[in-house]
């Protein structure tokens, strides 16, 4: 006799035991301790972070920690907690040009202002997997430290007019994705904070697409530059800055080649990128999405996805998008039914008219 | 981990009272405007997208101290995911739950609107994953938002003549669209079409929450709610040749389930409550 599927607030105690101890393993292994995480998988905390809009390397940790180095998971913990915090206020716009850098490269110019800093990068590790300890070698100090003033090199650019010049008082006032809901078109303010939340694979796989054709792109990475910033805020009750601590970002300025159109001059282009912590990857994919997605206001023909805001925009983000694809998961017994007996008509009338068809011949 | 940060911090319903607000605004100008989708600031809750955050939140900004909570999914209490979200409420509200249709004042729901009629002083929260019905005919949300606003529910008629043409009958048996007040064309959620004319002229108001979407909108009480349909091919719901196995209902949408490895079936009542009440009510009779 059928005996209907009872007991789900059982099912769930117990599946969340097992979760537990698997995500512990042999508990005769030490648990990871949360600045283990912070120091050794610093780049991991720095992703969920960033996707998880809140600098807290310490939560960060926690939460990857949690979900058992799943980033994406960790992410979305990190977004639910975010929810039930209460703003304070805004800060002041970041000034990145006076950021103490620890990294910063050019592939448009030999030698610039301040000199190239290749800083902490695994861009010239041979990959090959190191067995055995990890080598503990001493870092050695350099000849004379790094020049105090690093111009950022767009605006190297920007003194000659060859660029495009963007008059940053020009920006409206930023609306705040996770309290107002995105709406199309969107301004390119807009379009980069959901770019500076969206899901790393995702736009690395966009910006790729731009690369291959699909959009139109002739990019040169102008500048990436990585190292801390001050944060400024200017509490309402005092009516002047103070600083309220520095965080870690990463940023990249792309120039894009442009032929001139909708009334602008040819000129070199910019596509913007930034993310909290070390996010090199990303800020470039970002940067390269940005000027893709700035195709109407320059008039260039769109017909790329990468050119599509709706397209990106509505997709890029990983909570949202893990959860809609995994809530197939959940039981949709009812609609199923309903198809089910939807498609039963339709075979039946089906067979019907064929039978018709074979005794009419 | 340090003190800093209290695990018990969270505030009655997990939403601060100015989200609240924000949500309540949000419902009050959904029930001003029937069908219409209220763009809102949904929030990041702690479960995920595409299970429910939309319903979550409606359920959450209503919820007082004195509510009584059900939560179905496919039409029963006891499916993974209602049980979770009853479980949520039950930490974060603290109120009281209940499995009984009748006693319950506020109702969340997933895929089914329960076959007990519903009252005044009820509540029916549905959970949306597209509030938009012209979605699969028009992906791009600037042009299916001036649809709306002129009311241009063209290409949805003549997606449903293309189904007769093809079909001989019109090939939705889910989320089956409807004209609101006869003026805005509206997802009733993935409920099955059977329960479509139950949406028509209810005594309880509807409120069904996008959160993933960030839309909400509403069904007022005794609002017209009509099914698309043409002259000559009227909206029929589904029927079944079979009655409930448990209690013998042939009035409720039935659920078929797979008994044994060669493929035998049975149809049971997917509204758990309705299939229980009856078949105690049985049980009752026959004992006197």
């Amino acid at each position: 006799m059928y005996v209907a599927v009872k007991g789900g607030e059982r099912a769930i105690a117990r599946s969340l035991e097992l979760l537990a101890e698997a995500r512990r393993g042999d508990t005769a292994v030490p648990e990871l301790e949360l600045v283990q995480i912070r120091q050794q998988l610093r780049l991991g905390v720095a992703r969920v972070m960033q996707e998880g809009s809140l600098y807290d390397e310490e939560l960060a940790a926690l939460a990857i920690r949690q979900a058992a180095g799943d980033l994406q998971e960790a992410i979305f913990l990190l977004r639910a907690y975010r929810t039930t915090l209460p703003r304070f206020g805004y800060t002041e716009p970041l000034t990145t040009q006076a950021m103490r850098v620890r990294r910063r490269v050019s592939g448009t110019f030999k030698d610039i202002p301040g000199g190239q800093v290749l800083g902490p990068t695994y861009d010239y590790t041979q990959r090959l997997l190191e067995f055995g300890p990890s080598i503990q070698n001493e870092t050695v100090e350099a000849d004379e430290p790094l020049a105090a003033s690093m111009p950022r090199v767009l605006d190297l650019l920007d003194a000659e007019a060859l660029i495009e010049r963007i008059d940053p008082g020009s920006d409206p006032e930023p609306t705040d994705l996770t309290r107002d809901p995105l709406m199309f078109p969107a301004d390119r303010a807009t379009r980069l904070q959901n770019l500076a939340r969206g899901d790393e694979g995702f736009l690395l796989g966009m910006a790729y697409s731009t690369q291959r054709g699909y959009a139109e792109s002739h990019p040169f990475a102008g500048e990436i530059r990585m190292g801390e910033v001050d944060v400024l805020i200017c509490p309402e009750e005092l009516g002047f800055t103070i600083e309220i601590g520095e965080i870690t970002l990463t940023e990249c300025q792309m120039i894009n080649q442009f032929h001139g159109g909708n009334g602008v001059p040819p000129q070199f282009t910019r596509g913007y990128g930034l993310t909290m912590g070390e996010g090199e990857r990303k800020a470039m994919a970002m940067a390269l999405v940005d000027r893709s997605l700035r195709c109407d206001e320059l008039g260039e023909a769109a017909y790329a996805p990468a050119q599509n805001q709706e397209f990106v925009l509505s997709h890029s983000d990983n909570v949202e998008a893990s959860g809609f694809v995994q809530h197939l998961k959940l039981p949709h017994y009812v609609d199923f039914q309903a198809e089910l007996s939807l498609l039963r008509t339709l075979s039946a009338q089906q067979r019907k008219a064929s039978a018709g068809q074979e005794a009419l011949s | 981990m340090s003190s800093t940060y209290n695990s018990n911090a969270y505030n009655f319903g997990f939403l601060d009272e100015n989200t609240k607000r924000m949500l309540r605004r949000a419902l009050l100008k959904a029930v001003a405007i029937p069908g219409y989708q209220v763009p809102f600031g949904s929030r990041e809750m702690p479960l995920p997208y595409g299970w429910g955050t939309g319903g979550i939140q409606v359920t959450a900004a209503l919820l007082g101290p004195n509510d009584v909570l059900k939560v179905i999914d496919q039409g029963a209490d006891d499916t993974t995911n209602a049980v979770n979200i009853r479980r949520f409420f039950g930490r974060v509200a603290g109120v009281a739950t209940t499995e009984r249709t009748a006693d319950a004042s506020v109702i969340q729901t997933r895929h089914r609107i329960p076959e007990t009629p519903l009252r005044e002083d009820q509540l029916l929260v549905f959970q949306v994953p597209e509030p938009e019905p012209l979605r699969t005919l028009e992906p791009r949300e600037a042009e299916t938002r001036t649809m709306h606003a002129l009311a241009d529910y063209g290409l949805m008629h003549v997606k449903l003549y293309e189904d007769i043409a093809q079909y001989g009958h019109i090939a939705t048996s889910y989320d089956y669209p409807v004209m609101v007040d006869g003026r805005f064309l509206t997802s009733p959620s993935p409920i099955p079409k059977f329960d479509n004319p139950k949406l028509d002229r209810s005594p309880a108001l509807m409120l069904f929450g996008a959160g993933r979407e960030k839309r909400l909108y509403a069904i007022p009480p005794y609002t017209r709610v009509e099914s698309l349909a043409f002259d000559d091919h009227p909206f029929e719901i589904q029927r079944w040749e079979h009655r409930c196995a448990i209690c013998n209902a042939g009035d409720s949408y039935l659920d078929e389930v797979v008994v044994d490895d060669r493929g035998t079936r049975m149809f049971v009542c997917s509204d758990t409550d309705y299939c229980s009440q009856r078949s105690d009510n049985a049980a009752t009779e026959e004992a006197a």
